[in-house]
């Protein structure tokens, strides 16, 4: 490799990009990030509600979106395609398609004006079409970036020569009709492929009837339930009544090999099951059913939010796959045709909504873009990978992740998007930091006795001004105490006006500023860095939220607007005039890395940080590395995981920057990111060590299935390990039978396993090829190969291993050469001869996190596993910063997931270790020690420890005595405040919402009535 | 019952992360409300003191909103539990000292629900309408 370039392109702006492009750039990597649309956010942003927390999709989403549009290492490239990729790795040239806006970026400030103007309707595809936007345009309310597009296919100037509306709207000269398609060269080392998925299009199913207006997709289902979707949240049929029945048929698109849909789409049901519980939680007396050929709730939480949906909620899951939908030739009514489950024979069922389950498919850009890249597909059009390397393709330098390498859901997908950034930057560890620049501000000036604060009212065009009367607030606002000067502007955020808050800031020496506009959410961070740019320090400045919450909700009270604009900027005002500047502290800290748990996931994690410079301790209980995959003997794609282990170890022995420790295990630690403190006790050591970020990887181990299925009475009955292990000699058993879901799914275990129907798949082929004649049965609850293991399902099947589904009401019984079982179908008992029995066993927790968890102040989950920061967009990272997940220790997983979470935790580890110092935030709370009387309640309400309650020797004049005052870690503190509210002495502030201040604001608000 | 043309005064505690936003998505939809309400912006629910709400009242407030995220949605893990409590504790104070209870609100808002965020506003403005002003006002009942 010659040239090293410091910087990566990201094909892909869904949720899989952002999370690569953050990771990248809090690396010191310099990332250009393309989006094909006008925004970024992808298929996230369409969602109403996740499973299996119905968080709301867009709440967790939107922070990210803003973090990208101001992380100032990032270029956002919307609207643009790559069109060409030359180069190798380390030094890539990639060229890439700016597609015209017609609109000026810098110039639009998305007020909207020439919305109403224009007169053009086009079927609003963030909708899936089932309303309309107009032609100019901003996908979704919390676009980024947030500038508005001309849809050139759509627009009458563009296309006949007429209108102009908009560019007559608007106020600041932002439209440009002579605007150019553009194409660019970039520079760098590195690329990521993440461009995700396409739903499928049920309309090449006609059995399905797409064209029925009462039959939708899933995706439209999901607009119609999001508040912000086309009906407002209400589920709504094409007469405009609410459906009382609803359906939903599974696998479309997906699992149908007559169709070549070989692949499981993973997540559909489970957003399914999602749709069905929201909508039910709209309206109680909504009938719901879920058509399915196996449900397939094999993640985190999954099963028992299935179990919650069919046992608590009421929902129907029929397991058969109705043929296609109904309609009357009369009535025009929708039903289903399908096999009764207990047999009794066909069924048909009216419905008032079907909705189709679309899977996931390679879409024809990313297939497009992957011959671009030069990489090698699958026969499924995904990019092609290997099980120990998920996320590297065919060409070096150029990694993939997310749906485009296989169906997967979210969670998944930001594990694999940490990943590839990490493979990425381990790739360019030597040029981090030379491509970014860091912003320089002036000094801060010295703020003086006097507070002088300053009021900008801004208009936002018609937003503000044609509502509230702004000069009428602006003579107002110079009445008020401390302002020494208000003035109005036409667009506050504008680039001129922004540039005229910094120079009224110098010219009238203001130490304190209020704009009176729109939203903080958005706004705040563009004010705030005009004030640095002034030499203020940015805790100085203030929004007046004038818009959101006044002019766009009383558009026809103009006086009460005016009035409420008022009483809202006195609010400000009093609340500016209190606020302190306020500093990020910087912090020296530790950069060494420790990893507990040396399987394939703590081994990986080590390596990935190792590569980027930073040093690593490895920790191995057990005498060898390799964790669980040494009692497997062969992946699902037919290698030995010998052939995996032996390379991967050798690299983690020989790497100068690891140490390994086997046989050792953490014994003590404390302390926080940056500064932990341990003490590690094993065969060969015996001593403290420091660290600043940490990897729990301690993995899980298959459950030995004591009293499952006779297991442990006779010697023919074995777990999924013991038989690889006989396979390698060779099994002579004519009948084998598999009974899965053995000691897992239940009471005691309620979650599913994930990884053992994948395993059972690989070992009943193996049977199978090794003698044909051999008779293999595998009893089963549901069949859970997802995404592209069900093609070994497939496989499995072709071979002739026969699939007999049980319940978990009717188990198999077990005695020593037969087992019994109900058939529902054929509503009788079978009796089935075997000579060896595999029980797929689930992954259960080792003991020893019992002992960890509390070590780093860390939560395990119910089942004993460690619980991540958020199920779906922090799938690696514990609630304690600084501490990381990988592998099986945060849930049952593949060896591929394994690994690629490993990359993960270990990329979001080297966001913290590539920092020069730790930077806490500036709203931190501190404890007043005259104040605190030591109770210690704010140690029991910070979700974060940050508070401590230390030993401390008072001394007065008459006495001295030992006593504890809290202190709060401000490398720790998240500045929510809630300790201060707790406080019983008010030895608490909450920085930034002090007391002070929040009883100002709310004096003033006495003020005016 | 309060005098023809009486607007009642309140505020609204917003956490930064849903509550806040879910006014802004209401402003974004256009969803129109009475102009009653003053809103307060805290990081979390779980800094709003009791204080603060009482103090509310006694500067003139017919009624108070304590809002924030959904349980589990805290951007703050789970400060809105906390706030539960305090607020418990505050609604048997308040009720103790003859406030009514139509006066008084705890209510979770994501950002994404505007419509709900407006929907409450104008509910518990027609509700303290017919109540009438607060007797904690600084001036007694008029
Ligand atoms: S952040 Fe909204 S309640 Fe805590």
């Amino acid at each position: 490799m010659s040239k090293l370039v410091g910087a990566v392109a990201i094909a892909g702006g869904g949720i899989a990009g952002i999370q690569s492009a953050i990771d990248l750039a809090s690396s010191g990597l310099k990332v250009y990030l393309i989006e094909s649309s006008t925004t970024i956010g992808g298929k996230m942003a369409q969602l109403d509600k996740t499973f299996p927390t119905l968080d709301c999709s867009m709440c967790t989403l939107s922070p990210k979106l803003a973090e990208v549009a101001r992380h100032p290492n990032i270029e956002l490239m919307t609207y643009s395609e790559i069109t060409g990729i030359t180069g190798e790795p380390g030094d890539f040239t990639v060229t890439v398609k700016n597609k015209a806006t017609y609109v000026d970026y810098d110039k639009c400030t998305a007020c909207e004006l020439c919305v109403s103007k224009c007169p053009v309707k086009v079927p609003d595809e963030y909708n899936e079409g089932q309303n309309n936007r107009k032609a100019i345009y901003l996908a979704f309310p919390q676009a980024v970036p947030r500038v508005f597009t001309i849809d050139a296919d759509h627009c009458l100037y563009l296309n006949k020569g007429k209108c102009g509306n908009c560019q007559k709207a608007c106020e600041n000269d932002a439209i440009n009709f002579e605007d150019t398609d553009k194409e660019v060269d970039i520079n760098v080392g590195s690329v990521i492929l993440n461009t995700g998925f396409e739903p499928y299009d049920a309309s090449n199913l006609e059995q399905y009837r797409i064209d029925h207006p009462n039959v939708v997709s899933s995706l439209e289902f999901e607009r119609q339930l999001s508040s912000s979707g086309p009906f407002e949240g209400h589920v709504t049929l094409a007469d405009g009544s609410h459906p009382r029945r609803i359906a939903w048929i599974q696998c479309v698109g997906s699992r149908s090999p007559e169709i070549g849909r070989n692949t499981c789409s993973s997540v559909c049901c489970m957003y399914a099951t999602k749709e069905a519980m929201v909508a039910m939680e709209h309206d109680l007396d909504l009938e719901t059913t879920i058509f399915n050929i196996d449900i397939r709730a094999f993640g985190k939480g999954f099963e028992e939010f299935y179990q919650k949906a069919k046992n608590e909620k009421g929902i129907r899951f029929i397991n058969s796959r109705p043929s296609g939908v109904e309609v009357d030739p009369v009535t025009d009514n929708i039903s289903l045709k399908y096999e009764a489950e207990d047999g009794s024979g066909i069924k048909r069922e009216e419905f008032d909504m079907i909705v189709l389950s679309i899977g996931l498919t390679p879409s024809d850009s990313s297939k497009n873009l992957a011959k671009i890249a030069g990489v090698e597909m699958d026969d499924n059009d995904f990019v092609k990978t290997k099980i120990d390397h998920p996320l590297e393709t065919s060409k070096p330098g150029i990694f993939v992740c997310g749906a485009m390498q296989a169906p997967k859901d979210i969670p998944d997908t930001v594990a694999d998007a940490s990943g590839a950034a990490s493979k990425a930057a381990s790739l360019l560890s030597s040029e981090r930091g030379n491509l970014v620049t860091e912003k320089k501000y002036p000094p801060e000036k010295d703020m003086g006795d006097e507070i002088r604060t300053g009021v900008v009212v801004c208009r936002c065009g018609i937003n503000i001004g044609n509502i509230v009367d702004v000069p009428d607030v602006v003579e107002y606002a110079k009445t008020l105490p401390h302002v020494v000067l208000a003035k109005e502007e036409v667009y506050a955020c504008s680039t001129d006006s922004l540039e005229g808050i910094a120079d009224l800031v110098r010219e009238h020496n203001l130490n304190h500023m209020v704009v009176a506009s729109c939203t903080p959410r958005t706004h705040e961070p563009l004010f705030r860095e005009t004030l640095m740019e002034a030499g203020l320090n940015p805790y100085l400045f203030e929004l007046a939220n004038i818009r959101e919450h006044c002019s766009w909700v009383h558009q026809n009270n103009k006086e009460e607007a005016t009035k409420k604009a008022k009483d809202i900027i006195r609010m400000s005002v009093s609340r500016a005039n209190l606020l302190q500047p306020l500093y990020q502290e910087k912090l020296e800290f530790n950069k060494d890395a420790l990893v507990i748990g040396g399987g394939i996931a703590g081994m990986n994690a080590a390596l990935d940080i190792a590569e980027k410079g930073f040093k690593v301790t490895l920790l191995e209980k057990e005498s060898e590395l390799g964790g669980m995959l040494l009692k497997f003997t062969h992946l699902q794609d037919g290698r030995t995981t010998k052939e995996v282990l032996e390379p991967i170890i050798q690299k983690v022995e020989s790497n100068p920057n690891i140490t390994v420790h086997i046989e050792t295990e953490l014994t003590e630690q404390e302390g926080s990111m940056g500064n932990f403190k341990g003490h590690i006790k094993g065969a060969n050591v015996d001593e403290d060590i420091e660290f600043g970020v940490a990897i729990i990887a301690t993995g899980a181990n298959e459950l030995e299935p004591e009293g499952y299925f006779s297991y442990g009475e006779y010697s023919n009955i074995i777990t999924e390990s013991q038989l690889e292990q006989k396979l390698d000699e060779g099994v002579d058993a004519k009948n084998v039978v598999f009974i899965q879901c053995a000691g897992g799914r239940n009471d005691e275990r309620p979650y599913c396993s994930r990884a053992c129907c994948t395993v059972a798949m690989k070992n009943a082929i193996r049977l199978k090829e090794s003698d044909p004649d051999r008779n293999v049965t595998i009893l089963y609850r549901d069949i859970r190969t997802f995404g592209v293991w069900e093609e070994l399902y497939t496989k499995a099947r072709e071979l002739g291993v026969v699939f007999m589904r049980y319940t978990e009401d009717k188990e198999p019984e077990v005695s020593e050469k037969t087992v019994r079982i109900f058939d529902h179908l054929m509503n009788m008992d079978f009796e089935i001869n075997y000579d060896l029995m595999v029980l797929s066993a689930p992954m259960v927790t080792p003991e020893t996190n019992e002992l960890l968890a509390p070590m780093f102040k860390v939560t395990l989950d119910a089942n004993r596993f460690f619980l991540e920061a958020h199920i779906k967009l922090r799938p690696v990272e514990c609630a304690t910063d600084g501490v990381f997940l990988a592998g099986t220790s945060q849930a049952p997983k593949l060896v591929d997931e394994s690994v690629s979470q490993a990359s993960a935790a270990a990329s979001r580890a080297c966001t913290i270790l590539s920092r020069d110092f730790l930077e806490t935030i500036g709203n931190v709370s501190v404890v007043d020690p005259e104040l605190c009387i030591g109770c210690g309640r704010c140690t029991l309400v910070c979700p974060y420890n940050a508070p401590e309650l230390k030993e401390v020797t008072v001394e007065t004049e008459e006495i001295v005595y030992i006593t504890k005052k809290s202190e709060i870690n401000p490398a720790v503190c998240k500045g929510c405040g809630c300790c201060a509210a707790e406080c019983p002495t008010g030895a608490i502030t909450a920085r930034h919402f002090t007391t002070p201040q929040i009883m100002a604001v709310i004096k003033a608000y006495g003020e005016g009535i | 019952m309060a005098e023809e043309g009486w607007e009642p005064k309140i505020v609204a505690f917003c956490c930064n992360w849903c509550s806040y936003g879910g006014a802004d998505t209401a402003g974004m939809g256009r969803f129109q409300q009475p102009a009653s309400t003053r809103v307060i912006r805290v990081m979390c629910s779980g800094r709003i003191d009791p204080l603060h709400v009482y103090n509310a009242f006694l500067e003139g407030a017919d009624a108070v909103l304590v809002t924030g995220c959904h349980i589990g949605d805290c951007h703050y893990v789970n400060g809105n539990e906390k706030t539960e409590v305090k607020y418990n504790f505050l609604e048997e104070m308040l009720q103790q000292l003859g406030l009514e209870p139509d006066r008084l609100h705890l209510n979770w808002i994501s950002a994404s629900e505007g419509e709900r965020f407006a929907n409450f506003i104008n509910e518990v403005t027609a509700k303290v309408k017919e109540l009438g002003p607060s007797p904690l006002k600084p001036e007694g009942v008029k």
